[in-house]
């Protein structure tokens, strides 16, 4: 296909974009650290709306042309050279986690906000060159067109999240941060120890080459292998869970509202790199059973354990190991029963709105609880009487949140879980939708705990310990909206998850 | 045994030494030497696959090269930053476990 090959192997148009969508955050990191501490919040409230306006053209871009974006960096072209390519899936999410962080900079502003006059303090500096380096390093594992490059990439992510998890220096959230730092430690290594051997196999890790010259043999099942479960630890998925809700739980609203909707999406995504575009013949029925399995026991698991939970940030963080069990279901509903190849189809279509659903309103329901924990001093769900009276806009936000995680509709996680559905109807595999329906209950049967609890009547009267700033709340409810109308919206766009695709670039668009 | 059969076999032996500490081994320390032994273990396998995947003629596979020392970067600076949260997580508690049902401090959770 010579002419494929030229055309994945030039610089598109507005390739350009791609370049700034890394080299900003990256500038703003550098220049906060040069400046003063105290300009590095200035510097991060004029990049990041910049960032969201950049993904916006990125994603609009992709969308009306239904081709991938695709810059060469110094014109030096794979596999020599590095390529940085944006389809479908990377401008949606680029565009996801772009609006998830820029409302998390509008929520941060009370907690992290530098007044004017004060001294510069640690952790406000820290945190917005850490939001700016995440948001950086997310960009590069959308665009990275190598699996180095992702490898540099998800080390970025790890390096800015581990920090964040620890801000407010107790030694119980920086145990947490260790424990994160080195279950992700053995991810990562994992992954390179994968692209030492795929190198040594096919001499190149661009994903493109790579996918082509794929072999069935021992070498690359082993790399396969190896990179997906260091790619699981760093995802939490069950059962290599067991950093996330401490670490989640633990940090700051503002910090585990990033972590949880945008940091665990990282690896995530690169697993369906991995997947899909790199070996998407590799899987076969039975690892996507497997996947799909450990995705299941992620969801019970994880659902079971949140309605035990005493504590509300508790509650949440269990939740996402459950949520992240929705991700791996599409392994085998995207697995074509002929060919025994990961289809880009509905079911791919569905996780990744499952994903950017999930991002929303997971990082609109840990700063619901951030503002509830700043109104009562406690987050204990037993004790929430009232507090649905003193910040309504802020339950209101959470409820939202809840109804998206259930899948009700017209949310984003009711088009993403039907979308599985009727990718598991369409297969006959039966079992993944009854774990899905189990799911949906135990998910509202713990947005039914919380919310009863928050709009009972209180014994005594509710003692208020402070007040939340109107646009605190409003950054949460806007979140919260933002993934209640991703299913209506997604009846426009949702086609652009499609662009770019190996198997639409192969055959004709879909 | 040619010497790139040796050097990889040193390799895998190092991740599996490494990989054995860092499952097995408590200690956050202990942990993270074995992390560090295991990376050794890897940077070597990329050493030999440089020397197995010249196939241009040249003396060895630059490219390799230079994700190893990408990656010996990435390694060091993970180090770093996993030894200053055990420095101060000693300062804070007198003492560095992961042992959850001693967290140390006092305060309650946020």
């Amino acid at each position: 296909m010579p002419d494929a090959n030229a055309l994945l192997d030039t610089t598109t148009t507005d390739g350009a974009f791609l370049v700034l969508a890394i080299v900003l955050p990256a500038a703003g990191v550098l220049l906060s650290f040069v400046l003063d501490g105290r300009h590095a919040e200035r510097i991060a409230f004029v990049l990041l709306p910049s960032g969201l306006v950049l993904a916006s053209i990125i994603f609009a871009d992709v969308w009306r042309s239904g081709h991938r974006l695709i810059y060469i960096v110094g014109d030096w072209k794979p596999p020599l050279g590095i390529a940085l390519r944006a389809d479908g899936l990377s401008a949606a999410m680029m565009l996801t986690m772009a609006i998830v962080i820029c409302a998390v900079a509008v929520f941060a502003h009370a907690d992290f906000g530098t007044r004017a006059g004060s001294a510069d303090a640690r952790a406000p500096f820290a945190f917005w060159i850490l939001l700016m380096a995440i948001w950086g390093a997310m960009n590069i594992v959308f665009l990275a067109g190598d699996l180095f490059t992702l490898y540099v990439a998800i080390e970025l992510l790890t390096f800015a999240a581990v920090p964040l998890v620890c801000l407010d220096g107790r030694a119980e959230t920086m145990q947490a941060a260790l424990r994160y730092l080195l279950f992700a430690l053995l991810g990562s290594i994992l992954y390179l120890v994968g692209t030492a051997l795929l190198y040594g196999s096919y001499a190149t890790l661009d994903i493109v080459l790579l996918s082509r010259q794929l072999r069935m043999e021992p070498a690359t099942l082993v790399a396969a292998t190896l990179m997906t479960i260091g790619l699981f630890a760093k995802t939490a998925l069950f059962p290599l869970h067991l950093w996330l809700p401490p670490a989640h739980a633990g940090a700051p609203a503002a910090a585990s509202a990033v972590l949880s909707a945008v940091v665990v999406k990282g690896s995530f995504f690169i697993v369906v790199r991995l997947w899909f575009d790199v070996m998407p013949g590799m899987l076969g029925p039975a690892g996507a059973q497997l996947f799909g399995g450990l995705g299941a026991a992620a969801i019970v698991f994880g659902s079971v354990v949140a309605l035990q939970q005493q504590r509300l940030k508790l509650l949440i963080a269990y939740s996402t190991v459950a949520q992240i069990g929705y991700l791996f279901l599409m392994f085998p509903l995207a697995l074509d029963p002929v060919s025994a190849e990961l289809q880009s189809g509905p079911a791919l279509t569905g996780g990744m709105l499952q994903a950017i659903s999930h991002a929303t309103a997971k990082a609109a329901m840990f700063m619901a609880a951030g503002l509830i924990y700043a109104v009562l001093g406690h987050d204990r769900i037993a004790e929430l009487g009232g507090i649905a009276r003193a910040i309504p806009m802020t339950i209101f936000a959470f409820a939202l949140g809840g109804v998206s995680l259930i899948g009700l509709p017209p949310s984003g996680g009711f088009l993403a879980k039907w979308l599985l559905l009727e990718a598991a109807v369409d297969t006959g595999q039966w079992w993944w939708a009854i774990v899905m329906l189990a799911g949906g209950l135990f998910t509202s049967a713990y947005m039914f705990i919380v919310l009863s609890s928050a709009v009972a009547l209180p014994s005594e009267p509710l003692k208020l310990r402070g007040t939340v700033p109107r646009y605190q709340e409003a950054a949460a409810l806007a979140l919260a909206l933002t993934s209640l109308l991703l299913g209506l919206v997604a009846l426009g766009p949702v086609d652009i998850l499609g662009v770019g695709r190996p198997d639409s670039i192969m055959g004709e668009p879909r | 045994m040619s010497a790139a059969a040796l050097f990889g076999l040193s390799g895998a032996a190092l991740v599996g030494i490494g990989l054995y500490g860092l499952v097995t081994n408590p200690e956050p320390l202990r942990k993270i030497l074995a992390f560090n032994l295991l990376g050794s273990g890897v940077f070597l396998v990329f050493g030999v696959v440089s020397r197995r995947a010249a196939a241009s003629g040249l003396g060895g596979d630059p490219v390799p090269q230079a994700m190893v020392i990408t990656a010996i970067v990435v390694a060091f600076a993970a180090t770093a930053m996993a030894i200053a949260l055990v420095l101060r997580l000693l300062q804070e508690t007198g003492r560095s476990t992961l042992d959850a049902d001693n967290p140390g401090g006092a305060g309650g959770k946020s």
